[in-house]
């Protein structure tokens, strides 16, 4: 019982910490806390399941197109919306990121209706058991997969070019300027691969449970996240979703019983509350993100 | 002339007049010294130069620029970095959570020169900046004054400027670090050909590697002159503003 939701509370934290790596990529580069990466994880499950069963092609093509869309769909609310809204406050850009989550669920109410679905199976089939205890594979690829993303991200950011530029941009934008980067370029490009990761996250989290709207109430599950890692600190994403995931997990298990069910979101906003109190930057945050 | 100034008035935020009226040219190759007083317009016309006024909502509102003949003052600020003017900006804009060599790398980011290329240039600014290579790895955050301010000229350099603009590069550093950073900007004008635009308070550091020198009070130009010719006349006069544009 333990070890099962252990494993399980692992494999949701690195789906967590995905999705929360999205929200930070964009703080850093923008100082945008971007209060709709729910609802973004939520369509970007829809865009692939509307790609992957009405594209009558197989999945290694399929999924780079929803892929594609999800990042084109960074682009275009960068572009749009926040391109216009530098030096805006704080509270009027966030109160922007919760109208676009607003605009997302509606427009998926509208075109997929209330209903769920089943996604259909895109990982392939995995047993594995571990001391005759068995593991839902939908667990292990999540793990895999998120952990191999992570670690691509890390290289990208630590050796290539364009990783390079994002991180001057999101150190200090007008050295970047001086040095011939384009700030606008990488705020576009973070939103993009925010989006991307928040698609992937989706599908998981799709996979793990039901596609529906509600897939969206991640966005609150990951803050508690975000918060807790520190708003600008990648390795804080990582750790914090590991942390809410497990902790989530055993409360749901150990605690579920007493209070009734949602006890683990109920534990991420204790431990936010708490974290908040103690360190006022998150674990791993440097700079004061937040004066609400 | 690789650069020339024409008739400058530049105003922040569409009131504060920050320059009257500037002349500058300078010729390929040669070190030139802006010196004056604070709030004179030194910076402003750095800023004018390489386009960065855009970001403070600066604007050019008389005159021309023109860089290799080219008139540059409507191009916005990347791309008159991508035509090789160079700005280390007051206050050593660090890319403070980059490690010495990221920032170093940064600087080579605009260039089509191949890795090898860079490479050679990245040992190159090691031997004019030493302490960078024992620093290399350590985020740029964690560096001295003086050591944030090789870090921005070395990676300046790395971008390959055809002008480099600088400005106070010795503000805040010990006298003996200060001699040694203007040393090695005259040792990378002689080795590599930057031409170099200059800002300084202290002129006893900068006249000695000029080729010409301005003195600017209150947003214009008030002398232009030899360094020989500057060593003979009181500054102070300019500084206090005892005298002011001769015409
Ligand atoms: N971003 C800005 N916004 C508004 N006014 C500015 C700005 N920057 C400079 N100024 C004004 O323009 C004038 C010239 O400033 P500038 O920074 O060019 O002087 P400086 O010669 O470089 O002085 P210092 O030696 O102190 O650096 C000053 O009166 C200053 O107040
Ligand atoms: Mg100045």
């Amino acid at each position: 019982m333990f070890i099962q939701a252990l494993i399980a509370g692992i494999a949701v934290g690195s789906v967590y910490a995905l999705i929360a790596l999205g929200m930070v990529l964009i703080y850093k580069a923008s100082s945008v806390i971007n209060f709709s990466q729910g609802a973004l994880v939520m369509i970007g499950a829809y865009i692939t399941y509307a790609v992957v069963t009405g594209i009558p092609a197989p999945l290694w093509i399929t999924i780079p197109i929803a892929i594609g869309l999800s990042a084109l769909l960074g682009v275009v609310i960068e572009r749009l919306i926040f391109r216009y809204m530098t030096g805006v406050d704080l509270i009027a850009v966030i109160m922007v990121t919760l109208g676009i989550s607003f605009l997302l669920e509606g427009s998926t109410t509208a075109i997929w209706g209330t209903l769920n679905y089943s996604f259909p199976k895109i990982l392939p089939e995995m047993s594995f058991s571990l001391g005759g205890i068995h593991i839902s594979e939908v667990y292990i690829w999540s793990f895999i997969f998120s952990m191999v993303i992570l670690i691509m991200f890390t290289l990208f950011f630590k050796y290539s070019k364009i990783g390079l530029r994002m991180r001057a941009v999101a150190d200090n934008q007008k050295a970047s300027i001086s040095l011939g980067i384009h700030p606008g370029k990488m705020i576009s490009l973070s939103w993009a691969i925010s989006c991307v990761v928040a698609t992937i996250g989706g599908v998981m989290l799709a996979n793990i449970k039901l596609l529906n709207l509600g897939l969206s109430g991640i966005g609150i599950l990951v803050f508690p996240v975000v918060i807790l890692g520190g708003l600008d600190s990648i390795i804080g994403a990582v750790l914090g979703g590991f942390i809410i995931g497990i902790l989530g997990s055993l409360s749901a298990v150990y605690a579920g019983g007493l209070m009734g069910g949602a006890v683990d979101q109920v534990v991420s906003f204790v431990i936010l509350l708490i974290i908040l109190l103690v360190k006022p930057y998150g674990l791993f945050g440097t700079k004061e993100t937040l004066r609400l | 002339m690789i650069l020339d100034v024409k008739d400058i008035e530049v105003y922040y935020n569409n009131v504060i007049l920050a320059i009257e009226d500037i002349n500058i040219s300078i010729e390929q190759g040669q070190i030139v010294s802006l010196l004056g007083a604070n709030g004179a317009g030194k910076s402003t016309c750095l800023k004018a130069i390489s386009g960065l006024l855009e970001v403070e909502k600066g604007r050019v509102t008389r005159g021309e620029i023109y860089f290799e003949g080219k008139r540059v003052d409507q191009l916005g600020a990347i791309e008159r970095v991508k035509s090789g003017i160079c700005l280390v900006a007051e206050g050593r804009q660090l890319l403070k959570t980059l490690t010495v060599e990221e920032n170093l790398k940064v600087g080579s980011l605009i260039r089509k020169d191949s890795a090898s290329v860079i490479k050679d240039d990245l040992e190159r600014m090691y031997t004019y900046f030493p302490i960078l290579k024992q620093r290399a790895k350590q985020v740029s955050e964690t560096l001295s004054g003086g050591e944030q301010q090789m870090l921005v000229i070395a990676r300046t350099i790395m971008m390959r400027p055809k002008l480099l603009l600088l400005d106070e590069p010795s503000l805040g550093l010990a006298p003996l670090i200060a001699a040694a950073v203007i040393s090695e900007i005259h040792r990378i004008n002689q080795e590599l050909g930057t031409t170099i635009l200059l800002v300084e308070q202290n002129a006893a550091l900068a006249l000695p590697i000029s080729n010409k020198a301005y003195i600017i009070t209150n947003g214009r130009v008030a002398l232009c002159s030899t360094p020989e010719e500057m060593k003979k006349i009181d500054l102070r006069d300019y500084y206090l503003g005892r005298k002011r544009a001769a015409i």
